[in-house]
């Protein structure tokens, strides 16, 4: 097949031969943001054309009228508050909890996440602006925050992480329509851009943190199969929401499988896209090839 | 991972870089647990303040109490989609009531009372109790005739609009007969609401003419008060036990009801109006007799 090369993109990439289609260099990023605008038309089909897809928004849904889809997260806080949901909750909780589990945990944070899209923007504008300036919160700081919702919640008996929570504020605002949500959600891009490198989705999100726990052992992965072929270009590590998940697949660091496998992985799929060598490709937890 | 345990151990070696390692990686440890703590805190903190309901927001039918509704409540939007009046809407952050919870005001789009009470049904965690399945038996909120000096039924009119539409009317609101003292020969109608009956669907608040409207559906903690508990009614005692608890009581001769000057204190002397105020076209000083006679009597006129 014919190679199209697109002379206004990246320079950089020009240089590394071949050079790859537009299609082959974004295609993850490209169905990723069908899938998050997807997700979201399906809600918005409702109040926009009178189509009743999904009622609700990503805390709790009802699809076509029967499948209900409930946020575990909430779930769990609603638990820890003392509150025992009706069944349609747990029932739609469930299955989402089934879904991340066996799929891929933070597959939620890349390819569902309203806010992923603001703060990849803002990654990609740091990129850009080369802003290196800010400090950079413990990746850690995710757990302990989630660790901390769960105190809030037990100890105010309400779902305080939700006064605040920039996922739900979001996703709500953008279905029921939005006033002083966009305030916060202004925060974390500028935060994002000017303070903390992937500061919100890589270190502070508690919603990631749990996502990420539920896919420790899920199947969806994407591989270095090809590692053998990388040139140390760094585009990966470059690109990448959460890069320290790449050096012990791709460096065999710790670990001889080429799968990333660690939970942090948001399995987003724009190492495959970046990486002229085609080292990256998605696969599944039990696929060890490597060359 | 764990690199370095061992030569740390060496307490010589307190410049070694697994020590410096160790010491960044509690640093970090301690940074990211007082942050993460700090933050949720913070969140915790803010949400336990501001988690009183404002005067003008109800909570839809079947809602449980307020701090309950809120562990309960996951801001879906599903009975605000099942609403078919658009009645209910979800806080926004910066909105008096809770982020994203559901609420609706009453003078603006008021609850329909609908029968089968879609809202309910759509509720998924019970933050809307579906043993709520008589719409009448709803305790959305509480109605209370606020301003009685612009109510028009208070000034003596015929307005009546609150009574006409309230959906449980003759329960919920009544009119109850009052003489007119400001006429002296008419009456006034005042719409009366009860507790036991109102259901806090707003209609009235909506309806009421008015461009401030003087009757006013609140919550029901901000609306109602209490008696204390050990209280006892007496004539609903009596009546429940067919006679008083504590025997006949003895009686005490009343006093000061006796001749023209009935109900006034005896050391009060009734005289005319004197001074610039003109003397009233009723009659002014001790009233005759005959009228005193028929019962307690304070002639106040207004």
């Amino acid at each position: 097949m014919a190679t199209t090369t697109i002379s206004s993109a990246k320079p950089a990439d020009a240089a590394c031969a071949p050079a790859r289609s537009l299609w082959q260099r974004q295609r993850w990023l490209i169905l990723r943001r069908t899938s998050q605008l997807l997700i979201l038309l399906a809600f918005l089909a409702g109040p926009w054309f009178g189509v009743w897809l999904v009622k609700g928004n990503l805390s709790s849904s009802l699809t076509l009228g029967v499948l209900p889809l409930t946020d575990p997260l909430l779930v769990l806080q609603t638990l820890v508050t003392g509150h025992l949901p009706y069944s349609s909750a747990l029932i739609g909780a469930a299955i989402v909890l089934g879904f991340y589990l066996l799929v891929g945990g933070r597959i939620f944070c890349s390819w569902v996440c309203p806010v992923n899209v603001v703060t990849d923007a803002a990654a990609w504008s740091r990129r850009r602006l080369g802003i290196k300036t800010g400090r950079v919160p413990d990746a850690a700081t995710r757990y302990w925050l989630l660790g901390g919702l769960l105190v809030a919640a037990a100890v105010t008996g309400s779902l305080a992480w939700e006064w605040v929570n920039p996922v739900s504020l979001l996703h709500r605002g953008l279905i029921f329509g939005m006033g002083g949500g966009l305030f916060v959600i202004a925060g974390i891009f500028l935060y994002d851009l000017l303070v903390a490198s992937r500061g919100w989705c890589g270190h502070l999100c508690p919603m990631g943190a749990f996502y990420g726990l539920l896919g420790r052992k899920a199947l969806v992965r994407v591989s270095a199969s090809k590692r053998a072929a990388c040139d140390d270009c760094m585009d990966c590590f470059a690109v990448c929401p959460e890069p320290q998940v790449i050096r012990p697949a791709l460096k065999q660091v710790g670990q001889e499988s080429p799968l990333i496998l660690a939970s942090d992985c948001t399995t987003c799929g724009r190492c495959i896209d970046v990486c002229d060598k085609q080292v990256f490709k998605m696969t599944h937890r039990f696929d060890q090839r490597s060359e | 991972m764990d690199t370095g345990k061992k030569p740390a151990r060496k307490p010589s070696d307190a410049a070694s870089p697994a020590s410096a390692a160790r010491r960044k990686f509690i640093n970090s440890v301690a940074a990211a647990a007082g942050g993460g703590c700090l933050l949720a805190l913070g969140a915790g903190l803010y949400a336990k303040s501001a988690s009183a309901l404002p005067a003008q927001a109800l909570r839809p039918p079947g809602a449980l109490p307020e701090s309950d509704f809120l562990a309960a409540c996951v801001r879906c939007g599903l009975c605000v989609r099942d609403c078919p009046y658009d009645t209910l809407h979800l806080a926004d952050l910066g909105d008096p009531v809770v982020t994203g919870t559901p609420y609706f005001t009453a003078r603006e789009v008021p609850c329909e009372m609908c029968e089968d009470i879609p809202c309910v049904k759509a509720c998924p965690t019970g933050a809307l109790d579906r043993s709520l399945t008589d719409i009448n038996k709803a305790q959305m909120g509480l109605a209370a005739l606020v301003d009685h000096e612009s109510c028009l039924n208070f000034l003596g009119l015929r307005c009546d609009v609150c009574y006409r539409v309230c959906p449980v009317i003759d329960k919920a609101i009544t009119l109850e007969t009052q003489h007119n003292p400001r006429s002296d020969r008419h009456a006034m109608l005042l719409p009366t609401v009860h507790s036991d009956a109102c259901t806090g669907c707003g209609k009235c608040e909506k309806s009421c003419v008015l461009p401030v409207a003087a009757i006013k559906v609140f919550p029901r903690q901000l609306a109602q008060g209490a008696l204390p508990a050990h209280y006892r009614k007496g004539w609903e005692e009596k009546a429940r036990h067919g006679g008083s608890l504590i025997g006949d009581q003895v009686e005490l001769p009343v006093r000061g009801f006796e001749g023209p000057t009935a109900g006034r204190a005896a050391t009060e002397t009734v005289v005319a109006p004197t001074g610039p105020a003109p003397a009233p076209a009723a009659p002014a000083t001790p009233p005759p007799p005959a009228k005193a006679a028929g019962g307690i009597n304070s002639h106040w006129k207004p």
